[in-house]
C-alpha cells in the first residue's frame, strides 16, 4: 500500500495493550465431560420453548428447544446424556434464563445429521436451514441470522461484509477459525452473498492480522475484496467496520440494511456453511481461554460447557491470581461470580484477569479534559452525558443522543479521572427507554 | 446492577482494563512543562525569582488545603492541581512584586477562582488568571512596575509591549524569543515556553488544536493590521513572542476544566483567544490583553460546548 494511500478508518477510537497470547495457538477440541447447561435464550429474540422433559435422554444435535416466532432460534443438545433439569439457570450476560441440564454419559452421540447441496436449494431453503441449525451471530450480538438475512422487501441489500476485525484485546478465536478454516468462511460467504443478491462482498480484517488475510485473499478468487483495516479499537463495531469499508454512515438509531449493507462475524459465517451444507446444528464454538487460565488457547467447546468444566480441563487456575472471570473480552465482556456460568453461542473468549487488572477504581472528580470526546468512535460527548444523567436530567441526555452510545467503553478506557463513564452512558440509556414507555 | 455478594470474583461494569493515565499525572506533567519556564525565570530574575515561586506555590497549596478543610472535603493535595495553580500564578506576576501580594493572588486564585465553584474540574475561570486580575484590581501599581533581567541594574523598565505601545520602541525579537526582557517571570522566555509545549504535546496532556488555533489567528490578525500600515502595527511575531500570549496559549488556554470539551468548540476557544489579545493590544487602554482575552473566553465557554455538540455518527436525528 502506498504511503499516500490512507487506510480505511474512523474518527476516535483507542489503542489497547493487544495481549493476544493465544495468536499462535491452533484450535483444540475439548471433550464435552460432566453436565452441560444449555440455555434456550443465547439469542436476541424470545425465548425457545424446551421440547425435551426432565428423564430424557438426548443426543448431540437434537433439537431441545423450539424456536418462538420468526425473531427466535432453537437450542440443540451439544452432546449425549440425560436431561436432569429444566429451570432457572445464571446466563453470561448476568440474567437468570430458563435452561436445560445434561448430565452428559459420555459417548456423545450424534443424531444424524441431513447433508444438502446448496446450489440445489432455494433461498427459502437456506433460510429454513440456517434457523433450523440454530443460528446466531457468533460476534457477540446473537441476532437471529435468518432473520438478518431476510431483509424486507423495500431494503435493497447491495453489500455484505464479513466482520473478521476482531479487535476485542486477547481474543483470538476469529483469527485462528481464519487461518484454520478459511474454505468454509469463504463458501459461507458466497452462500449468503447468493442469498442476498448483493453486488459487493468485503472482508474487513484489522491489519495486525496479515496471515488470515492472506488465506482469504488467495483462496477467494476475487469474488470477495479483502480489505485490512488499521489495527484500533472499536474496528469491529458494525457501524464503524462499514463506514471504514464502503465509506457509508449507518443512519444514528438505524440499522446496516438501511444503507444496503449486511454484516456478518466470521465464526458466523463458517457456522452457516456447517448448518447449510452438512446439516449441522450450532452446539460447538471457537473459545478463547486466555489470561491467568493455564494452558491459554483456542479451543473448540461445546455450547453449555460451563467455565468450571473447560478451566479444569485446561489444568485450573493458579492459585489466588485471578481476581475477574470475563466472558468475552476486556473491553465488553461480562465478569462472571463464578465458573458456573457456560459457554453461550455469542462467547467469544473466557478471559481470568489477574489482581493488577480487576483492582476496584477510585474515580476523582471529572477535570472536562475531554479525552473521552477524542477518543468517542460515535461522536458523542461522554463527559456531558454522564454528567446530565448524574444529575438527573434525562431530557438533556437524550439531547446528547445518548442512544447512539455503542457502549465499546473507550470513554471509560481513557479516563484519567477513572469515571466509569459507559456505565453512566449505558444508565441514561435505559432511563430514556423507560420514559419512553 | 452489579453486586459484589457471594461472587468468587470481583464483579464490575466493563471495560476491565485501563489506560492507566491518572489526573494526578497529567497535572504533574503540567508542572514538569513549567520548568523550562522556572529554570528561565530564575537565571533572568536570580533570587527573586525563587522567593516569589515559593511564596506562589506554597499559598497555594496551603489554601487548597485549609478550603478542603472548611468547606468539608477531604483535605488531598495529591492531584497537582493546586501546584500547577501556584507555580503558574508566580510565573505570569512581576518578579519584584512584594511577596505578601503574590501570596493573596495564590490565595485568591484558589478560594475565588476555584474551591468556592465546587473545587477540581467545577470551575468557570482559569484560577491562576482570577488570581492575577485580583492583584491587577487591588495592586495596580504593583503589576506595573517592571524589573530589568539581572545582569542589568535592577532599575524599572516598560515591557516591551508597553514600549512599543507607548514609546513606539521596539525590542528585537531574538531578545523576545530567549526572555531577556523585562515582563512577569515566566513570560518572557518563549523559548522556554515551547519546549515545555512540546513535551505537553508529545505525552497527550494538552489538546493541540486550542493552542493551534491561538497562534494561528494571533498571527493571522496581526498580519493583516501590519500588511495595512507597517509603521502603525507591530509585526506578528512580536505580538506572538512579547508579553503573557506564549505562557498563555500553551499552558492556560489548554487548562482543561475552563476550555471546551468539543473539538470544534476547542478551535473556536483558541482563536478567540488570540483574537481578543491582539485586539485589546491595538485598541484597548493596556498594553497587554492576554489575560482578559482568555477570561473572556472562559466565559463563553458553556456557550460554545452547547453550540458545538457534534452530530453523532450517522448524522443528527431526522
Amino acid at each position: 500500500m502506498s504511503l499516500l494511500t490512507k487506510k480505511p478508518s474512523f474518527v476516535g477510537g483507542i489503542h489497547p495493550a493487544d495481549n493476544k497470547l493465544t495468536r499462535d495457538s491452533e484450535i483444540k477440541d475439548i471433550a464435552p465431560s460432566g453436565t452441560l447447561v444449555i440455555p434456550l435464550s443465547q439469542h436476541i429474540g424470545a425465548p425457545a420453548k424446551p421440547v425435551v422433559e426432565e428423564g430424557d435422554n438426548v443426543k448431540r444435535g437434537q433439537k431441545i428447544g423450539e424456536a418462538q416466532g420468526f425473531v427466535s432460534s432453537p437450542v440443540h443438545a451439544s452432546s449425549s446424556g440425560e436431561v436432569t433439569k429444566i429451570g432457572k439457570f445464571r446466563h453470561p450476560s448476568g440474567n437468570e434464563v430458563k435452561g436445560v441440564k445434561i448430565d452428559l454419559d459420555g459417548e456423545d452421540k450424534s443424531v444424524d445429521f441431513k447433508e444438502a447441496d446448496p446450489g440445489e436449494l432455494s433461498t427459502e431453503e437456506i433460510l429454513e436451514r440456517i434457523q433450523g441449525a440454530g443460528i446466531v451471530g457468533m460476534g457477540g450480538a446473537a441476532f437471529p441470522t435468518h432473520v438478518k438475512l431476510s431483509p424486507p422487501e423495500e431494503k435493497d441489500i447491495d453489500t455484505l461484509v464479513i466482520n473478521g476485525a476482531e479487535c476485542e484485546p486477547y481474543l483470538t478465536s476469529d483469527f485462528r477459525l481464519t487461518l484454520e478454516e478459511p474454505e468454509k468462511i469463504i463458501k459461507g460467504t458466497e452462500l449468503i452473498a447468493d442469498v442476498l443478491e448483493v453486488d459487493k462482498v468485503y472482508f474487513g480484517i484489522e491489519d495486525n492480522k496479515p496471515e488470515a488475510a492472506e488465506e482469504i485473499r488467495s483462496r477467494a478468487s476475487g469474488s470477495i475484496e479483502v480489505v485490512e483495516l488499521p489495527t484500533k479499537y472499536p474496528q469491529g463495531w458494525e457501524k464503524t467496520l462499514i463506514q471504514a469499508l464502503t465509506g457509508r454512515e449507518v443512519p444514528v438509531d438505524g440499522l446496516p440494511l438501511d444503507i444496503g449493507v449486511v454484516v456478518q462475524n466470521v465464526a458466523t459465517v463458517k457456522a452457516i456453511w456447517d448448518g447449510v451444507r452438512f446439516g449441522v446444528p450450532l452446539t460447538e464454538r471457537v473459545v478463547t481461554a486466555t489470561g491467568t487460565i493455564r494452558n491459554p488457547g483456542n479451543y473448540r467447546v461445546r455450547i453449555g460447557t460451563r467455565g468450571k468444566e473447560l478451566i479444569d480441563q485446561l489444568g485450573g487456575l493458579p492459585e489466588g491470581r485471578t481476581a475477574k472471570l470475563i466472558d468475552g473480552g476486556p473491553m465488553m465482556g461480562d465478569t462472571q461470580p463464578d465458573q458456573s456460568t457456560p459457554v453461550v453461542k455469542s462467547t467469544s473468549g473466557l478471559l481470568a484477569l489477574g489482581e493488577e487488572a480487576a483492582v476496584a477504581r477510585d474515580s476523582s472528580p471529572c477535570i472536562r479534559c475531554g479525552k473521552c470526546v477524542d477518543v468517542c468512535p460515535a461522536n458523542l460527548l461522554p463527559t456531558s452525558i454522564y454528567k446530565s444523567v448524574e444529575s438527573g436530567d434525562i431530557e438533556k441526555a437524550e439531547e446528547l443522543n445518548t442512544t447512539a452510545c455503542c457502549e465499546c467503553g473507550s470513554c471509560t478506557y481513557v479516563c484519567p479521572s477513572e469515571i466509569p463513564l459507559v456505565q453512566w452512558i449505558v444508565q441514561g440509556k435505559s432511563e430514556i427507554e423507560k420514559r419512553k414507555e | 446492577m452489579v453486586s459484589n455478594q457471594d461472587s468468587n470474583y470481583r464483579l464490575s461494569y466493563s471495560p476491565h482494563v485501563h489506560k492507566g493515565e491518572k489526573t494526578s499525572e497529567v497535572m504533574r506533567g503540567v508542572a514538569l512543562a513549567l520548568l523550562p519556564a522556572v529554570a528561565a525565570g530564575i537565571y533572568y530574575f536570580r533570587l527573586d525569582a525563587v522567593y516569589l515561586l515559593l511564596t506562589t506555590v506554597l499559598a497555594s497549596l496551603l489554601s487548597e488545603a485549609l478550603m478542603q478543610k472548611v468547606l468539608g472535603r477531604e483535605v488531598d493535595l495529591s492531584d497537582n492541581s493546586a501546584l500547577v495553580t501556584g507555580l503558574l500564578v508566580g510565573l505570569i506576576l512581576p518578579p519584584e512584586i512584594p511577596l505578601y501580594a503574590a501570596g493573596l493572588g495564590s490565595v485568591f486564585a484558589i478560594v475565588i477562582g476555584k474551591q468556592l465553584f465546587g473545587g477540581l474540574g467545577k470551575n468557570i475561570f482559569n484560577p491562576a488568571l482570577i488570581g492575577r486580575a485580583f492583584l491587577v484590581a487591588a495592586y495596580p501599581v504593583f503589576m506595573t512596575t517592571w524589573t530589568k533581567p539581572a545582569g542589568y541594574d535592577a532599575v524599572t523598565s516598560a515591557t516591551p509591549l508597553a514600549a512599543a505601545r507607548f514609546d513606539n520602541v521596539m525590542t528585537p525579537l531574538s531578545r523576545l524569543f530567549l526572555g531577556n526582557i523585562s515582563g512577569s517571570l515566566g513570560e518572557t522566555s518563549a523559548l522556554a515556553l515551547l519546549v515545555g509545549g512540546l513535551y505537553l504535546l508529545a505525552k497527550g496532556y494538552m489538546d493541540w488544536r486550542i493552542p493551534c488555533a491561538a497562534f494561528a489567528s494571533l498571527l493571522g490578525l496581526s498580519a493583516l493590521l501590519w500588511g495595512i500600515d507597517p509603521s502603525a502595527y507591530s509585526p506578528p511575531l512580536f505580538h506572538l513572542l512579547a508579553g503573557g500570549f506564549m505562557i498563555g496559549a500553551i499552558y492556560m488556554t489548554t487548562d482543561p476544566t475552563t476550555s471546551p470539551v468539543t473539538k470544534s468548540g476547542r478551535w473556536i476557544f483558541g482563536a478567540g483567544v488570540g483574537i481578543i489579545t491582539v485586539v485589546i493590544r491595538v485598541w484597548g487602554g493596556n498594553p497587554e490583553g492576554v489575560m482578559y482575552s482568555i477570561l473572556l473566553m472562559n466565559a463563553f465557554r458553556p456557550l460554545i460546548d452547547r453550540f458545538t455538540t457534534p452530530a453523532p455518527f450517522g448524522g443528527g436525528r431526522g
